[in-house]
C-alpha cells in the first residue's frame, strides 16, 4: 500500500490542483461545521453509560485485535491473537503457547488484517469474530463471550493470507484467499517459472454452527494471480463468494509496473454451493499438507495444537460452473457486496471509477454462455454483460465500500483522502468528506451483512501527520468517526488506534452484552494441574522438574512459603484463582522468571516456568491490585544449592 | 355452616408449608464496588445465594473485619422445619376434630414459636456481627470507643461502613403471616358460626 502511495503521490498532488479547490473550501466548512454543531455531544458517553456499538479494529502489524466503543472511540481491550502479549501472558504461559504453533514452529507474531463477525441469516449475531493472520497464513476465532482467541487454524498452500477472513450468511464458511501465488505444492523452482506454475489457493474453512470449531473443508486452486479482498454473496447471491484479483499479468518482478499493465483485472466469482457438490461427488484431489490446528479448551483452560496432514483440493478447470471471472478495472482492491446481494462493487485502486457488477446479469450471462474466452479454463464473462453501472470519476484510488442499508454506498479513496457517499442504482455521488489522511478501509456496523446499522461510519486512516501531538517519527495510527444519519456526512471524532487499522467489524453492544461471561466456574475447571481447595495444594518433585500446585484468593497465595527447591530445577507454578466474584483476577510473578507474569481470572488455572539460577530466598507476588491487602499478597521460595538434600516443604500461616 | 371456620383453619395451618418452597428472609448488601449487590436468601432449612457465589463472596469480604464464615448449616435448620411440620399437622387435626376454641390456642402457640424464631435469628445475627476474630485485619471503633459491630439489621435498612444492608421478610414469611392471620380469623368465624347456630 505504501509503495502505491509513493508512485501515485504525484498524481495525488495533481488531483488536488485539478479538483482540489472546491474540496479545500468544503474541508474548511466541515471543520467549522463540526465545531459549530453538536459533534461533541454526539460522541459523549456519560460516566457509567455504555457505548452503543463495539468496534473490532484490526491491529495490522501488531497482530492483535483491539476493541473500541462507538461513538466514544474509547479503547476497551486489546485482544491478543497472533502476537505474544505480556499484559495477558498470551503466548507466554504454558496454556496459550500452543495457540501460536504453526508448521514453521512457534511463530509469535503476525500481521492481522480483516476481522469479520459471525452471521445468522445474513445478520451479525455477536458470537465470534474471525481475523486473518496475513504473514504466516492463519485464521483465528475469537469468542465474544470472553473476548479471547479460542482457535487458530493455519492455511496450507497459501502465502499472504489477505483476502480473509470473511464469513458467509450463516457462518457456514470463513474464507482465506492467498495474496501471493506460490508453487503448490511448494518446490525448488526458478522464480521466472512463475507464469502457469504458481497457483493461488482460496480456502473454505467450515465453522461448526454450535461450537464454532473450524475445519479446512476444501481449497480451490486458482490461476497464479494475487487475491486481494473478498466478500460473500447474500440473498439471491448466497452460495457465491467474490474475490478481487490483481497481477492477472502474472508478473514476478517489479509488480508496481508489471502488474499494472492490464486495463482490467478480475473479480473471481466462486460458486461454493457447487464446490460442495463436487466435494460430495468426490471430484477433489487429496493433497498432502502440513498445517497446525490450535484449539483452546475453556474447561481445561489449555490449548492443544495438532498437525493436520491433508487437504482436499478442487481444480476449477475440471469443475465446470465453479468459478467465473468478471473483468474489473484496474487492480481492484475492495470487493464489496451490497445488503441485497445484487451488486458487487469492484474498486479499481488505480482507477477513478467504481465498477459495479450485477449478480442477476452475471447469472444470465452464464446461462447464455456469453463468454469472452477463458483463463486457465475459467470462463471470462464479457465486461458489459455483467455491468450494473459505474460511479464515474468519484475520486482517486477507490479502495473499499460499505453500505448503510438505506440504498447508499460509502467508498474510501486512498489517494484523494476522502469518503464518498453514492447512491446504489443511480450511481450518482451524493456527498464527499475529507479524511486525515490516506484512508484505507471503512466500517459501518453490520456493513458487511444484510442488515447494516447505518448510524456511523468509521474510516481507518494510514497517515495522521498533524492530527495529534507528535510522538517522534512514528505517529499514532488513526480512525475517524462520521455520523451518516443525514444526507451529508459529518465528521464527529478522531481517535488513535493500535498498529495499522486495516479493517474493522462493528456490532450493536446489545447483541454481545447478554452473552458476556463474568467468571469461570471453579467446579468446571478441568485443568490438569488445577486445585479447587487449599487441602489439595502441593509441591511435587519429578527429577529436576518441580510442580507447584498453588491457589490464590484475596489476599494470599497457598502455599506462601516453599523450601527445598534447588538451583537447576525447572519449577512449574500452576496457579488457580479460587475467586468466584466478577472482576477479581489475581496476577503472579516470580523474581527472575523468564516469561510474562500471569493474569488469572476467577476460576482459572495458568502455568509459568521458573528456573532459579542463584541460591537464596526469592519473593513472588500478586501483580494485579486485588484488594486492600494486595501489597501483602506475596510469598517466598527458598533456593538451595543443587547438591542440597533439603526436602520439599510448603506452608501457609505457620511461623 | 361450621365448614367455613374449619376451612380457614385448614388453609391457615397449611400455608406455612410454603416455607419449604420460598425463602423466609433476605439480607442484601449494597456497596459501590458491587453494582450487582451481594445477597443471601434464608430458607427454613438453608442459606442460599441470591446470585451464584454470593455467600462465598460475603465471607471473603467479611473476613477483613474478622467475621466468621457463614456456616453451611445451623441446628435451627433441623428444628425450624420440624416445628413447621408439627404445627401444620396439628392444625389439620384441629381443623377436622376440634371446635373453634382450639384454633385460637394454635394461633397463640404459633405466635410464641414465631417470636422465639425471630429472637433466635437476632441472637445469631448479634453473635455473627460482634464475635470478631481478635486477629482481624481491620479494626473499627464506634465514636464512643467501643469495638464496632457488623450486625445486619433484624428488619429494615442500615449502613455498615461502606455497605448498606437490607434485611426483609420474603415470600415464605408472608405465607406464614397470612396463614397465622387466617387461623386467628377462623377462631372468630367459628365463634360467630356457633352463635348463629344458637339463634
Amino acid at each position: 500500500m505504501k509503495r502505491i502511495s509513493q508512485i501515485l503521490f504525484i498524481t495525488a498532488v495533481l488531483s488536488l490542483v485539478i479538483t482540489g479547490c472546491a474540496d479545500i473550501s468544503k474541508d474548511k466548512k466541515t471543520t467549522n461545521g463540526a465545531l459549530g454543531s453538536n459533534a461533541a455531544e454526539k460522541v459523549y458517553v456519560a460516566p457509567g453509560e455504555h457505548d452503543e456499538f463495539y468496534a473490532f479494529v484490526s491491529g495490522g502489524f501488531s497482530g492483535q485485535l483491539s476493541v473500541y466503543g462507538l461513538p466514544s472511540g474509547r479503547l476497551f481491550k486489546v485482544i491478543p491473537v497472533f502476537s505474544q502479549d505480556a499484559e495477558k501472558a498470551w503466548g507466554y504461559n504454558e496454556e496459550t503457547k500452543p495457540m501460536l504453533n504453526t508448521s514453521y514452529g512457534f511463530v509469535p507474531w503476525d500481521d492481522s488484517h480483516h476481522p469479520d463477525i459471525s452471521q445468522t441469516n445474513g445478520e451479525v449475531d455477536g458470537r465470534w469474530v474471525f481475523i486473518n493472520g496475513n504473514n504466516t497464513p492463519r485464521i483465528a476465532r475469537i469468542d465474544l463471550s470472553t473476548f479471547e482467541t479460542t482457535e487458530i487454524i493455519e492455511v496450507p498452500n497459501s502465502a499472504g493470507n489477505h483476502s480473509s477472513s470473511f464469513v458467509t450468511e450463516n457462518t457456514e464458511y470463513v474464507v482465506a484467499g492467498t495474496r501471493f501465488s506460490v508453487p503448490v505444492p511448494q518446490e525448488d523452482i526458478a522464480i521466472k517459472e512463475y507464469k502457469g506454475k504458481f497457483k493461488g489457493a482460496v480456502s473454505f474453512i467450515s465453522v461448526d454452527p454450535d461450537h464454532g470449531n473450524m475445519d479446512l473443508a476444501f481449497q480451490i486452486l486458482l490461476p497464479g494471480f494475487n487475491y486481494d479482498l473478498a466478500h460473500p454473496g447474500r440473498g439471491a447471491s448466497h452460495g457465491w463468494f467474490f474475490f478481487t484479483t490483481y497481477n492477472t499479468e502474472e508478473a514476478n518482478s517489479l509488480l508496481e509496473v508489471n502488474a499494472s499493465q492490464n486495463d482490467k483485472d478480475f473479480i473471481a466469482a466462486i460458486n461454493w454451493k457447487k464446490a460442495e457438490e463436487y466435494i460430495k461427488q468426490g471430484k477433489f484431489k487429496t493433497m498432502p499438507a502440513n498445517y497446525a490446528h490450535n484449539v483452546y479448551d475453556e474447561k481445561t483452560h489449555t490449548a492443544t495444537s495438532i498437525m493436520k496432514k491433508e487437504v482436499k483440493v478442487l481444480d476449477p478447470a475440471e469443475c465446470p460452473g465453479l468459478v467465473y471471472f468478471l473483468p474489473t478495472p484496474k487492480s481492484p482492491h475492495g470487493c464489496d457486496v451490497d445488503p441485497s446481494g445484487e451488486y458487487i462493487v469492484g474498486n479499481g485502486k488505480l482507477s477513478a471509477d467504481l465498477t459495479v457488477h450485477s449478480f442477476s446479469k452475471m447469472i444470465k450471462a452464464i446461462e447464455n454462455k456469453q463468454f469472452d474466452g477463458d483463463a486457465y479454463g475459467i470462463p471470462i464473462i464479457k465486461f458489459e454483460d455483467a455491468l450494473a453501472g459505474v460511479v464515474s470519476q468519484a475520486g482517486l484510488g477507490p479502495l473499499h465500500t460499505e453500505f448503510d442499508g438505506k440504498g447508499n454506498g460509502y467508498t474510501t479513496f486512498f489517494i484523494s483522502s476522502e469518503v464518498v457517499k453514492w447512491k446504489l442504482g443511480s450511481w450518482e455521488v451524493i456527498d464527499r468528506k475529507p479524511t486525515y489522511y490516506s484512508v484505507g478501509h471503512l466500517m459501518i456496523p453490520g456493513g458487511n451483512s444484510r442488515k447494516p446499522f447505518g448510524k456511523y461510519a468509521l474510516a481507518m486512516n494510514k497517515i495522521t501527520k498533524d492530527r495529534y501531538l507528535p510522538t517522534g517519527p512514528e505517529v499514532t495510527q488513526s480512525a475517524q468517526l462520521y455520523d451518516i444519519t443525514g444526507e451529508k456526512m459529518e465528521l464527529l471524532l478522531d481517535f488513535p488506534t493500535i498498529g495499522e487499522p486495516h479493517y474493522a467489524a462493528g456490532i450493536p453492544a446489545d447483541l454481545i452484552k447478554p452473552r458476556s461471561k463474568k467468571i469461570y466456574k471453579l467446579e468446571e475447571n478441568e485443568h490438569k494441574y488445577g486445585v479447587k481447595n487449599n487441602e489439595d495444594v502441593k509441591v511435587v518433585r519429578n527429577g529436576k522438574e518441580v510442580h507447584v500446585y498453588m491457589t490464590m484468593i484475596r489476599s494470599h497465595f497457598t502455599p506462601d512459603n516453599i523450601e527445598g527447591i534447588k538451583v537447576g530445577d525447572k519449577v512449574y507454578f500452576h496457579v488457580t484463582n479460587l475467586e468466584q466474584d466478577y472482576d477479581v483476577p489475581h496476577g503472579v510473578s516470580m523474581i527472575g522468571a523468564n516469561t510474562s507474569e500471569l493474569l488469572i481470572m476467577p476460576g482459572q488455572t495458568e502455568t509459568f516456568i521458573w528456573e532459579p539460577k542463584q541460591v537464596g530466598v526469592w519473593p513472588f507476588y500478586c501483580t494485579d491490585f486485588c484488594s486492600a491487602l494486595h501489597q501483602e499478597m506475596q510469598g517466598y521460595v527458598r533456593v538451595s544449592p543443587a547438591s542440597s538434600d533439603i526436602e520439599l516443604s510448603w506452608s501457609l500461616g505457620e511461623d | 355452616m361450621k365448614k367455613k371456620s374449619r376451612l380457614l383453619m385448614l388453609v391457615g395451618a397449611l400455608l406455612p408449608l410454603f416455607l419449604f418452597v420460598f425463602p423466609l428472609w433476605n439480607i442484601t448488601l449494597e456497596a459501590p464496588q458491587y453494582p450487582t449487590p451481594l445477597g443471601m436468601d434464608i430458607y427454613i432449612n438453608d442459606f442460599a445465594d441470591m446470585h451464584p457465589h454470593d455467600i462465598k463472596n460475603i465471607n471473603l469480604m467479611n473476613h477483613y473485619v474478622g467475621m466468621k464464615y457463614i456456616p453451611e448449616s445451623i441446628p435451627e435448620f433441623k428444628i425450624f422445619p420440624a416445628v413447621i411440620m408439627i404445627m401444620a399437622a396439628l392444625g389439620v387435626i384441629l381443623a377436622f376434630k376440634t371446635n373453634y376454641k382450639w384454633f385460637l390456642g394454635w394461633f397463640i402457640i404459633m405466635t410464641i414459636l414465631a417470636l422465639a424464631g425471630i429472637y433466635d435469628f437476632y441472637l445469631w445475627e448479634h453473635d455473627y456481627g460482634h464475635d470478631l476474630d481478635p486477629k482481624a485485619i481491620m479494626k473499627f471503633t464506634n465514636p464512643d470507643g467501643t469495638v464496632m459491630g457488623f450486625q445486619p439489621p433484624l428488619f429494615g435498612t442500615k449502613d455498615i461502613l461502606n455497605f448498606r444492608a437490607h434485611s426483609y421478610p420474603q415470600l415464605g414469611a408472608y405465607f406464614l403471616a397470612v396463614g397465622m392471620a387466617l387461623t386467628f380469623i377462623s377462631y372468630f368465624v367459628g365463634k360467630r358460626e356457633k352463635n348463629f347456630k344458637r339463634l
